[in-house]
């Protein structure tokens, strides 16, 4: 059988498992099963993010994402982050409940030092307490509107992103319950970003995994945009090396290569969570980014 | 490759066909030798034909937007890449119109324009493309776009300058080696800092690269009149009368969507 393969168009973004799966939250649909005892995969210290960045300028990345677990677990976050702003715009995928006073101040002055963006992306579940409380832990969803609310005082916009864990829910009524939910809070421009789930780590248990249909064939590549495809243009540094996407880490035959340039190389995609990132196209972007073929 | 002296570069006319005459005669009276239009001609504002014939009478170097293409095309949107639903609600109504509006020789015309150009500029060669050199509807922003990034597209399109549109607001950045970007910025729309004119760029390079970003004001008032009469959505007048973008945010970095009012 060939396989369906997706070649490195460009290394556009460069992304990086900074507190690898360990987090102060586990939540019950998490496609790495992150929680605050999984040691599986370790943090990225400070110097090891400094030589991927050096590796990344002579290929001409475009943009720096971080993701964990949660990335504000690392002492050094905003020097990490101080540090990315220099070379790159940099997103980073928090579930907002970390935050102090002087996390944020650093991150403001990061920012406003900077030619680049930074782009705080805050995960919430629901519009209402008991469905987010529901998938995200007891007592969260307080939590991470209290960070919200940090971020807007500090003058941020954080992308708010709802991974849409209800099959039923439609995308206007998550939007608009968001939209409200945010207002009342304070953040009176909010941005929105609906994610679907990946049927697999605690989600393919917290509701079902992939049927055996749910798979990306050779045929289905012919004529497809591979452009939507993160494995198209993105890597991702772990403590293990260099993987082709931050959903697909824990699968063996992620890991491309120790070094950016060896990572290069096509990646088959013979993994269950490539059909989620065939359907609906660059989830793990900002929408900023997004773009596809004319 | 045509060899210019002064060009005059703008992009995103969005049918704003008032600006697009004042930016023309103001770019003659500044010396420019030729005119360049990056692409987007309609969307937005109205009567869609007379950007076109003025375009085309001025003999004014075009190449293909995104917006472009779909009209040339008959596509079924503008390919803008919108998920928010009221971006998309708005997005929806100036395509309808402009398509409704647009001759049939019109989109033929459309339909042929090339996705890019080379050009020489004093010793620079430049590359013209709408989004970026590699894919049209790419967005370009200032603040989230890396210098390396840049100069890895100068590298891969054996280009000294590289200019695009397509996000609606001008941005400048030196490049290593004496290389340059420009986002030469949009005649269609002010750029959402509560100022009514809009800009282009007028670029030379008799000894080394210049580029000046120049204010256009014009009739913005006549336009918003026009939008009304037409039945264009009254948050397209607002922006126009304001200057503020009042529709299609989702797309704006942190750093330029916190400058905005919206
Ligand atoms: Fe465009």
């Amino acid at each position: 059988m060939r396989l369906p393969i997706v070649p490195l168009a460009h290394l556009d973004d460069l992304w990086f498992q900074v507190t690898g799966t360990l987090c102060n939250l586990a939540c019950t649909h998490c496609f790495i099963r992150c929680t605050p005892h999984n040691r599986s995969f370790g943090f990225l210290d400070l110097g090891t993010i400094r030589r991927s960045l050096d590796e990344s300028v002579p290929l001409g990345v475009k943009e720096y994402y971080f993701t964990g677990g949660e990335p504000f677990l690392h002492p050094d976050m905003p020097a990490i982050l101080e540090l990315t702003l220099r070379y790159g715009p940099a997103t980073v995928l928090t579930n907002g409940t970390l935050f102090n006073d002087e996390i944020l101040r650093r991150l403001r002055a990061a920012e406003d030092a900077s030619p680049y963006s930074l782009e705080i992306r805050v995960s919430i579940d629901g519009y209402r307490r008991t469905e987010n409380d529901a998938v995200r832990g007891h007592g969260t969803f307080d939590r991470i509107l209290c960070g919200i609310r940090q971020l807007v005082e500090r003058e941020f916009m954080p992308i708010i992103t709802v991974t849409k864990t209800d099959d039923n829910q439609g995308d206007a009524d998550l939007f608009d319950g968001f939209v409200r939910l945010m207002r009342e809070n304070g953040y009176t421009r909010p941005r929105v970003k609906i994610l679907p789930t990946l049927r697999i780590g605690a989600e393919a248990e917290r509701r079902r995994g992939y049927g055996t249909e749910e798979r990306v064939s050779m045929e289905m590549l012919e004529g497809f945009d591979q452009g939507t495809l993160l494995c198209n243009h993105a890597r991702i540094v772990s403590d293990r090396g260099v993987h082709v996407c931050p959903i697909l880490i824990e699968a063996s035959d992620s890991r491309l290569g120790a070094t950016l340039a060896e990572a290069e190389q096509p990646f088959a995609l013979t993994h269950q969570a490539c059909f989620t990132c065939y359907q609906y196209g660059t989830i793990c972007s900002n929408p900023t980014s997004q773009s596809h073929d004319v | 490759m045509s060899e210019c002296r002064k060009i005059a570069v703008f992009g995103g006319v969005y049918n704003n066909h008032l600006a697009l005459t004042a930016a023309l005669e103001d770019a003659r009276r500044r010396g420019a030798d030729t005119a360049f239009c990056l692409g987007d001609m309609g969307a937005f504002g109205p009567h869609p034909d007379r950007t076109i014939s003025i375009l085309r009478e001025h003999d004014v170097q075009c190449i293909q937007g995104n917006y472009d293409n779909s009209i040339g095309n008959e596509l079924p949107d503008c390919q803008c890449g919108y998920t928010d639903p009221r971006d998309n609600h708005f997005a929806r109504i100036s395509y309808a119109y402009t398509l409704a509006n647009t001759s049939l020789t019109n989109r033929e015309w459309l339909r042929q324009l090339p996705a890019q150009r080379r050009v020489r500029l004093g010793k620079y060669r430049v590359f013209m493309c709408h989004g970026s050199p590699r894919r049209t509807n790419e967005f370009l922003w200032e603040s989230t776009t890396s210098t390396h990034f840049l100069e890895h597209l100068c590298r891969n399109y054996d280009a000294d300058v590289i200019l695009a549109t397509h996000t609606g607001i001008k941005w400048h950045r030196p490049l290593a080696d004496g290389r340059q970007f420009v986002n030469v910025g949009v005649l269609g729309r002010p750029e959402n800092d509560g100022r009514t004119n809009v800009w282009y760029a007028l670029l030379s390079a008799e000894s080394d690269f210049q580029v000046e970003f120049v204010p256009v004001a014009y009739d913005h008032e006549r336009l918003a009149a026009q939008m009304r009469s037409e039945n264009l959505p009254g948050e397209f007048v607002a922006t126009i009368l304001s200057g503020w973008w009042t529709t299609c945010l989702e797309v704006l970095p942190a750093k330029e969507r916190r400058r905005g009012r919206y």
